[in-house]
């Protein structure tokens, strides 16, 4: 089980690896599109490669709602429990 | 009067060099660019074939990262070779919306779509990246052209196997002399050394199986010939209406003078014994240029190393040159780089533009024993051209019967 420090940590690894970003820019109050400007399929690019890293299933449905880093964080973090 | 339409950018990764200076210094050397693959997948597979002619220059060492990760290897040597050819033009401003692409693949995105079955097979559809599609799609090098360098005027994907490359310089012609365009990017980009289309095409026979010695295995011309090396790589092109290169004081390497492209209608992999189609392409293209077969001075010729091929576009170059045919130095670089498919027309018009604008024609390698029923004057160690007004010719033939030419002159 990962802590949120952790997932923070390794979210923002998946994000600098495919958008460039550099990793200590991937905050909690970073919004995904508006702060990062990331688009759509970049967006599913880390979705999958999140699933893969900390073994939970993010429902595409459940992709619209994480509109900051921190929802992404909490939600894999509930996700693993 | 047709618009007259110049060259003034060229750009080009292959496996001889990963820019234009680098090629052409190697074309007028005359080196070889085949190798032994040095990948696990050759052994894993058990290829008949074990070698090829893979780029010089690792698209990764041009590219950022972030960049690549989003481009099929097709698409990023397209970007490449079109950035040199962008940079290399010294156009500073361009219309955007008269600014169009013409970039060519034979096959597209191979390595995406056989990558992406192969993790669709082992871990299921939640792991194809959502990139999948827009990698894989024939059409990516010339969209990504368009995108990166903000060419509005279409951005379109002549797709003839083998003869893509020269048939994109056809269509950006036709784009300019009709008025849809001032410039445009052309070029062909190809990436298909992969385990898949390496057994294709040994499976219809169609490459060399000299694995003990790549290097001298394309061998265009030879008696010993058996076959072509699979190569990749890109050339790109920057053509413009002559107003347009002279308004911007353009340093100009020569005219596309004329292009004609012609289809077999005869056998879907077989060359017209009688290379009737090629005959044709090449009347029509000198016919479109306003040249005589007495002005041709230089042909790159299409020439793959295969026993069936070399032979009836010799019979072609004769029958359209006539008595000129004698007269022409012939070069047929593919020995030196591998056959790069639906980029091979546009890195041999790179290597056309050159020998017309410094007069110097490219090297043919490995030719120890012409074969007597192709008595053509094959260039096998750099040589001049003559001075005054010259013509050079390039073919490409592609499976599927497709014919394509093109005619520069010098300016």
């Amino acid at each position: 089980m990962a802590s949120n420090e952790e997932i923070l940590a390794g979210l923002a690894e998946i994000v600098n690896e495919e958008t460039g970003l550099a990793p200590e820019s991937v905050e909690l109050d970073k919004s995904f599109t508006d702060d990062l400007d990331i688009d759509s399929i970049s967006m599913m690019t880390i979705v999958v490669n999140a699933e893969e890293k900390f073994g939970v299933r993010i429902p595409d449905e459940e992709v619209k709602n994480l509109k900051t880093v921190g929802d992404a964080v909490d939600f894999i973090a509930s996700a693993q429990s | 009067m047709a618009r007259k339409v110049v060259i003034t950018g060229l750009g080009a990764t292959t496996p001889i060099g990963g820019d234009v200076p680098t090629m052409w210094e190697n074309a007028l050397k005359g080196v070889s660019g085949a190798r032994t693959i040095e990948a696990d997948w050759v052994a894993e597979y058990e290829l008949p074939v074990t070698f090829a002619a893979q780029i010089s220059t690792p698209a990764s060492e041009v590219l950022t990262r972030v960049e690549a990760k989003r481009m099929d290897p097709s698409t990023q040597f397209a970007v490449i070779a079109a950035r040199e050819a962008w940079r290399d033009s010294g156009i500073e401003e361009v219309d955007h919306d008269r600014f169009a692409v013409a970039f060519a693949t034979g096959i597209g995105g191979v390595w995406t779509l056989l990558d992406a079955w192969d993790t669709l097979r082992a871990k299921g559809p939640r792991r194809v990246l959502p990139m999948t599609v827009p990698m894989l799609m024939p059409n990516g090098p010339a969209a990504a052209v368009s995108l990166d360098l903000g060419a509005r005027a279409g951005a379109h994907t002549p797709v003839s196997a083998c003869a893509s490359g020269t048939e994109a310089l056809h269509q950006g012609l036709e784009l300019i002399r009709s008025g849809k365009a001032d410039v445009v990017m052309c070029g062909g980009a190809e990436a298909a050394i992969h385990p898949m289309p390496i057994a294709a095409f040994a499976s219809m026979q169609a490459l060399s199986r000299r694995n003990d010695d790549p290097e001298h295995a394309s061998r265009p011309y030879d008696v010993d010939r058996d076959g072509f090396v699979m190569g990749e790589g890109a050339g790109a092109l920057l053509i413009e209406a002559e107003e347009h290169a002279l308004a911007r004081g353009a340093r100009i390497y020569g005219e596309l003078a004329g292009t004609s492209v012609t289809a077999d209608a005869y056998h879907i992999t077989a060359p017209d014994p009688g290379g009737l189609g090629a005959t044709r392409a090449l009347k029509a293209a000198m016919f479109d240029a306003r040249v005589q077969p007495s002005d041709v001075v230089h042909v790159n010729a299409h020439a793959t190393s295969t026993p069936v091929g070399d032979q009836p576009e010799y019979v072609a170059l004769k029958t359209a040159l006539g008595d000129q045919v004698d007269s022409v130095a012939v070069s047929a670089t593919k020995s030196q780089t591998g056959h790069l498919l639906g980029a091979s027309g546009a890195v041999e018009a790179v290597m056309t533009v050159l020998a017309v604008h410094d007069r110097r024609a490219p090297v043919t390698i490995n030719l120890e024993n012409q074969d007597p029923q192709i008595p053509l004057d094959v260039v096998t160690s750099a040589r001049d051209l003559p001075s005054g007004d010259i013509v050079a010719l390039s073919n490409s033939f592609g499976f599927g019967g497709h014919n394509a030419v093109i005619v520069v002159k010098n300016v």
